[in-house]
């Protein structure tokens, strides 16, 4: 199996730590992963912005990294989902399908690829899911309280199988955290307050690590987390199922 | 109307001066998407009624000339005026003749969001004709002089403090009073010799039925009969994409609509008007106002399946933080957000950008609008039309040229990095708007890709 590892911007910057865990996590479960060193980024912050016609060339380069792997794995459920439904070259539309068709995120990958059963981590914390709303309602990881359907959670079954991690439930089970790309900044007042909001949903549960198969949600919660001087703290799903 | 325009992030900061406000706003319209689970999970067979209801809708809307005719020819065998109107100017010279040929200036009003949306009350008030809405919550908005801020609760955003004090000065009710029943009883003596007294009723119309010629008007107070029944003249207005084909299709529709919408099962009141009385008239209006453009847009034709429930309302959770007055639209909301910009893209420009993309809205919608999939389709044609501003538009062929020069990307970003580590408050000001209310990510010193290239072989 031929596998390569997509690092989001923001992660690649940001937050190394969750690229390493993902790629050790993979290691671990017999993987051989490969990071092709030329990726950037996969276009979504121009593409959610309006900006969908300047992502050829993010596309290209995308297309350039990625087309020679059977799957390309991305611990981050927006990210993917944006490669999934956005992703084409006018010139080259074959290979932007097979692009779109080979991408998963991290958790879907270890659920539905490899059929992960039992993980080796360990993690003795009171942890909270935050439902990332692109993996979850756009790549269906975990069912949304709005239909009306059984419920199921890949991220949460995962999480079931990490030793000693006691998983804290939400009084709203997955509203969004508020972050929304530029939303965050070019819709402030209420960016902040619905991630004020989401935040106090998990202090009052109890939480120690709010956890989320995408960075992005986190950084935000992180940063509101930081201003309140909060305890709690952030920690990519890849970091919990990569621990101990 | 409002002499400077301000688009939906500097209202939603207005707005959201108060949080108290907004957090009642909030957990008000949660525990009514709450209510609406309980319903909707009280129907196993929910997910199919969905899929039933948009593929009737589909199927009017692929239909609709030859639904319009019918309907029309119905309704007139039914005894039944029927109007044509292009636009809000003919909609409301229609209702301004009837009112006229009445020899009436009075007016009864019960629920009409097309009303709204032609902005009719004005109109008539220019006019000098006076309309009195006969649904609690429209009435309360009427007083207040504010359009209503939700499709099915209109004065959501009011408290019923403030409501107390509206009707002390205007019902003569006890000063600080809160007490909504007694406040709902002011009212209904108050609406009492309104529905006695006036000539002239103008309801919505929920479904109107093509093979039947007859309409349904779905109201909880009963407001909309007592009008139309004490009236001598009935005028129901309605938009082309209220058509259904068949009576047996309320049973999927009737089911999901309160649902959808309260959690209740059915509305109260959901009356079929088909034949007028004796000595009494019945007229339809139907509108056109840009749905038929709409139509004619192929990612947004199925914006045109909505029926009103404001369950994408409920569980928006921006909206539930925003108030529906930061949509400046007679619709707020995400469902707003979507057929707004058909009528005046520049003046809307701003709200499918309002948006998260969460795509909460899509799934309680009980007609499954791909309403976050419009979203992100009008961004793309309000930039391609030229509606960004400048500045965003530097700023994303920047972001353009960074994202696709892997080079450039590792310079900018350990630049990026560097200020973050050496001197954050070039960053952390306050006119960053995400240091007002969150801290910046601490920026490591190394990026993955500089880990990657010291730790594991490389790969091209
Ligand atoms: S778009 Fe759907 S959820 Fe929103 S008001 Fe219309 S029918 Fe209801």
């Amino acid at each position: 199996m031929n596998v390569a590892l997509f690092i989001p911007c923001y992660v690649d910057q940001f937050y190394p730590q969750v690229g390493i865990a993902t790629l050790e996590l993979l290691e671990k479960l017999g993987v051989t992963v490969s990071y092709p060193i030329k990726q950037t980024c996969c276009g979504q912050p121009m593409a959610n912005s309006g900006f969908e016609h300047l992502t050829g060339d993010c596309n290209s380069l995308f297309i350039n990294n990625f087309s020679a792997f059977d799957y390309i794995v991305c611990p981050s459920g927006s990210c993917t989902l944006h490669v999934k439904e956005h992703l084409h070259d006018d010139k080259n539309k074959s290979a932007a399908k097979d692009i779109r068709s080979k991408i998963y995120e991290l958790t879907e990958f270890l659920t539905d690829v490899l059929h992960v059963t039992s993980l080796s981590a360990s993690f003795s914390h009171k942890v909270s899911m935050h439902q990332a709303c692109h993996g979850q309602r756009g790549l269906h990881l975990s069912q949304m309280t709005e239909l009306v359907a059984p419920p199921y959670s890949k991220p949460g079954r995962l999480l079931s199988m990490v030793k000693g991690l006691e998983l804290v439930t939400l009084d709203r089970a997955d509203e969004c955290c508020g972050f929304g790309g530029t939303f965050c900044v070019a819709e402030e007042a209420v960016s902040a307050k619905m991630g004020i909001d989401r935040v106090a949903d998990h202090v009052k549960n109890g939480t120690e690590y709010i956890t989320s198969v995408d960075m992005s949600c986190l950084m935000h919660l992180e940063g509101i987390l930081r201003r309140q001087k909060s305890n709690v703290q952030i920690k990519h799903i890849a970091e919990i199922l990569n621990a101990g | 109307m409002n002499a400077k325009k301000q688009d939906h992030a500097a209202l939603s900061e207005i707005f959201n001066k108060d949080e108290e406000r907004v957090n009642w706003h909030d957990e008000t319209l949660w525990w009514v998407r709450q209510k609406r689970d309980k319903a909707a999970f009280g129907v196993p067979e929910w997910e199919a009624l969905r899929e039933t209801a948009s593929a009737i809708k589909h199927h009017t809307l692929s239909n609709l000339h030859d639904y319009l005719t019918t309907f029309e020819q119905k309704a007139v065998e039914n005894g039944i005026v029927v109007h044509w109107a292009a636009g809000a100017k003919e909609h409301n010279d229609i209702v301004l003749s009837l009112l006229n040929k009445a020899g009436t200036n009075k007016m009864m009003k019960s629920k009409s969001m097309l009303t709204e949306e032609l902005h009719l009350n004005e109109f008539l008030k220019e006019q000098g004709i006076e309309t009195i809405d006969t649904d609690l919550g429209e009435r309360i908005v009427q007083l207040l002089e504010e359009p209503p801020s939700h499709i099915v609760l209109p004065a959501i955003h009011r408290k019923k403090e403030e409501i107390g004090a509206l009707f002390h000065i205007h019902l003569g009710t006890p000063e600080g009073n809160a007490d909504p029943k007694l406040l709902t009883y002011a009212a209904r003596l108050n609406m009492r010799d309104v529905f006695l007294t006036r000539k002239v009723a103008l309801t919505g119309v929920n479904f109107a039925i093509a093979e039947t010629g007859e309409f349904v008007v779905c109201t909880n107070e009963g407001n909309a009969d007592m009008g139309a029944h004490l009236a001598d003249i009935h005028i129901a207005s309605m938009g082309i994409e209220k058509l259904i084909p068949q009576r047996d299709h309320l049973a999927v529709f009737l089911r999901l609509l309160t649902r959808s919408a309260t959690g209740q099962p059915i509305t109260t009141y959901s009356s079929h008007f088909k034949t007028p009385r004796k000595g009494k008239e019945i007229h339809i209006i139907i509108v056109d106002n840009g749905r038929s453009v709409q139509l004619g847009r192929e990612d947004f034709r199925a914006s045109l399946k909505c029926i009103r429930c404001g369950a994408c309302m409920n569980t928006c959770p921006v909206y539930r933080r925003s108030g529906g007055h930061s949509y400046h639209n007679s619709i707020a909301g995400p469902i707003g957000a979507i057929l707004a910009p058909n009528l005046d893209m520049k003046e809307y420009a701003d709200l499918p950008f309002a948006s998260t993309l969460c795509g909460s809205c899509s799934n309680v919608c009980p007609v499954k609008i791909d309403i976050h999939q419009q979203l992100y389709k009008w961004r793309q044609i309000i930039v391609q039309e030229g509606y960004a501003t400048p500045a965003k538009k530097a700023a994303m062929s920047g972001m353009n040229f960074v994202l696709s020069n892997p080079g450039v990307f590792r310079a900018a970003g350990k630049a990026g990095r560097w200020v973050l580590r050496h001197a954050p408050y070039i960053a952390a000001n306050k006119f960053d708007p995400w240091y007002k209310h969150r801290e910046l990510p601490q920026a490591p010193k190394a990026s993955f890709n500089e880990w990657y290239r010291k730790n594991r072989e490389q790969h091209e």
